[in-house]
């Protein structure tokens, strides 16, 4: 496929929730064959937009093109493109992990012979093969997240979603994940769209990204253009920068208050 | 196909592991065969009505799949809770098929526990007519199974509230079972009751069994298979159509 050809097309994206726009008219592009990086401090409406991408959730106004298609005119040709890890569990807990594995990739029309060979070589890599017949209702909250990726890597699709793919894992299996999508990307070409907090990562891996806040898009580049025009050393200094120091959980706990206030005052 | 099977086969691993869910549910069937069976089946007796096993059995049958099949819905609920129904809304493929499969799988679990009770009444000493006639009505309480599988799996497809379910649904299937003559005959009941009964379609899922097993059917065959045939397919519509619209 051509290089730039945009398999991701947004234009003036809303989402509204009553009379919030967690959304707000955002548009943006993605090129076949990208790593692309979608930032923002929580609340921001990354997860609200992969949604509407998804096809979960249908926008309020603006339009989306998917490989050709719009998720809500023509969601089954939507849903064929992409794959997805989801930022909260979808695992079935009463399914052992090779049956999660097994469940989905029936779903997802993947050639048997294919799928135990890549069911076995994935949770291999998500260290989990030795625990493959245990209910996943016995495994740890990283073992779950584990598992749930390697899930969203047993059908190749044409673009991949990773919804914060790595929150709460160690650092040698991130560094894993990240090594083994790179080379799927590379291998198939396969688009990936993804969030996370952790700047290094993004800059590390994304070709393109693009930082959302209160459901607008601030800035867009490649890391080091966001840097320069921002004039800050690292992505994590130039996304303080942009989007600022506060907490942005309106929802923050009253733990959370706290430990903002012991630290304040601990640092005297 | 793929996909109707693997949702299928789901429910029915689920089902098949979980031994006190398959237990617990028996409670009730068993409770209402013997305190009503041995309660009421001398006064039944008494007022002509024959052997009140033989009229009590095929009403009992259809009640613990008609309350297994309806609670088959909580699955989507707990799904929704649990995250995993959005693995199966993003796949691609059709939804009304994972609606299908979900529908096929809980119909079959209900149908199964409706065969376990089935067995019980044996043991208690019902005696159906014949070998015939049991696959008869095995093909009535499958149907009763699809229709309050779908029925469930609809509602509960709207729903986002978990405590709601169950409330709902009781009040859904007190009427449908206490008016659908499986624990006493229609005919002497007051019009009003008469015409609600015939409106509900557990009323025929309930004859057609108990014409198959017992010979005291009050419709014809034609008639009990017509009308639960046509209501089911319509609830299953409806329930797919629901299902195809649901957002996260
Ligand atoms: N179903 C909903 N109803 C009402 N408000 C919602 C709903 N879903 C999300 N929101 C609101 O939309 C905003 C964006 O949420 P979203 O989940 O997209 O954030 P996010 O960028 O993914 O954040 P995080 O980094 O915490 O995952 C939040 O303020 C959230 O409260
Ligand atoms: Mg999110």
């Amino acid at each position: 496929m051509k290089e730039d050809v945009s398999i991701i097309k947004v234009e003036k994206l809303v989402k509204r929730f009553g009379d919030f726009n967690a959304v707000d008219g955002i548009s943006f592009d993605v090129k076949h064959g990208q790593l692309f990086a979608f930032l923002g401090p929580n609340g921001a409406g990354k997860t609200t937009t992969i949604k509407m991408l998804t096809t979960l959730l249908e926008q309020t106004s603006g339009k989306i093109i998917i490989n050709g298609s719009d998720p809500q005119a023509n969601k089954d040709k939507v849903r064929e493109s992409f794959g997805i890890v989801f930022q909260d569990p979808s695992l079935d807990d009463d399914l052992t992990a090779f049956e999660n594995l097994e469940f989905h990739g029936v779903l997802y029309g993947v050639e048997k012979k294919v799928l135990y060979k890549r069911i076995e070589s994935l949770l291999k890599l998500v260290d989990l093969w030795q625990r493959k017949d245990d209910f996943v209702k016995t495994f740890s909250g990283g073992m779950k997240r584990r598992l749930e990726i390697a899930r969203g890597l047993i059908h190749h699709p044409k673009i991949l979603f990773l919804d914060e793919p790595t929150l709460g894992l160690d650092p040698q299996t991130r560094n894993h994940l990240w090594n083994y999508v790179k080379a799927l990307n590379k291998k198939e070409g396969m688009t990936v769209f993804f969030t996370t907090h952790y700047m290094e990562e993004a800059a590390r891996m994304a070709d393109n990204i693009a930082i959302i806040d209160h459901g607008k898009i601030i800035t867009q580049g490649t890391a080091s253009e966001i840097t320069k025009k921002s004039r800050t050393k690292t992505l994590e200094e130039a996304f303080l920068k942009l989007t600022g120091h506060a907490l942005r959980d309106e929802s923050a706990s009253a733990a959370d208050a706290f430990r903002t206030h012991a630290r304040a005052w601990g640092r005297r | 196909m793929g996909a109707i099977y693997v949702m299928w086969l789901r429910q029915i691993k689920k089902y098949w592991r979980s031994k006190p869910r398959m237990i617990g549910s028996l409670g009730q069937p068993i409770l209402f065969l013997v305190a009503l069976g041995f309660g009421l089946g001398p006064i039944f007796q008494k007022a002509g009505g024959g052997n009140y096993i033989d009229f009590l059995a095929p009403g009992i049958i259809a009640m613990s799949i008609l309350f297994s099949a309806m609670f088959n819905g909580i699955e989507i609920i707990w799904d929704r809770q649990f995250g995993f129904l959005k693995e199966t809304l993003v796949a691609p493929v059709q939804r009304w098929k994972i609606m299908f499969g979900r529908t096929l799988g809980g119909s079959t679990v209900s149908f199964m526990q409706g065969i376990i009770v089935f067995l019980i009444t044996l043991a208690i000493g019902f005696r159906p007519k014949s070998a015939e006639s049991v696959i008869l009505a095995f093909i009535f309480m499958f149907l009763i199974a699809l229709l309050f599988t779908a029925l469930g799996t609809a509602i509960a497809s709207r729903l986002t509230d978990m405590q709601a379910f169950p409330l709902i649904i009781n009040f859904l299937i007190m009427p449908i079972f206490f008016l659908s003559g499986a624990l006493f005959p229609l005919n002497g009941v007051p019009t009003a009751v008469k015409i609600i009964a015939l409106v509900n379609p557990l009323s025929y899922g309930v004859d057609g069994i108990r014409a198959a097993l017992s010979g005291m059917g009050q419709f014809s065959f034609a008639i009990d298979f017509g009308i639960m045939a046509a209501v089911t397919a319509i609830v299953l519509f409806i329930g797919t159509w629901m299902f195809s619209k649901i957002q996260l």
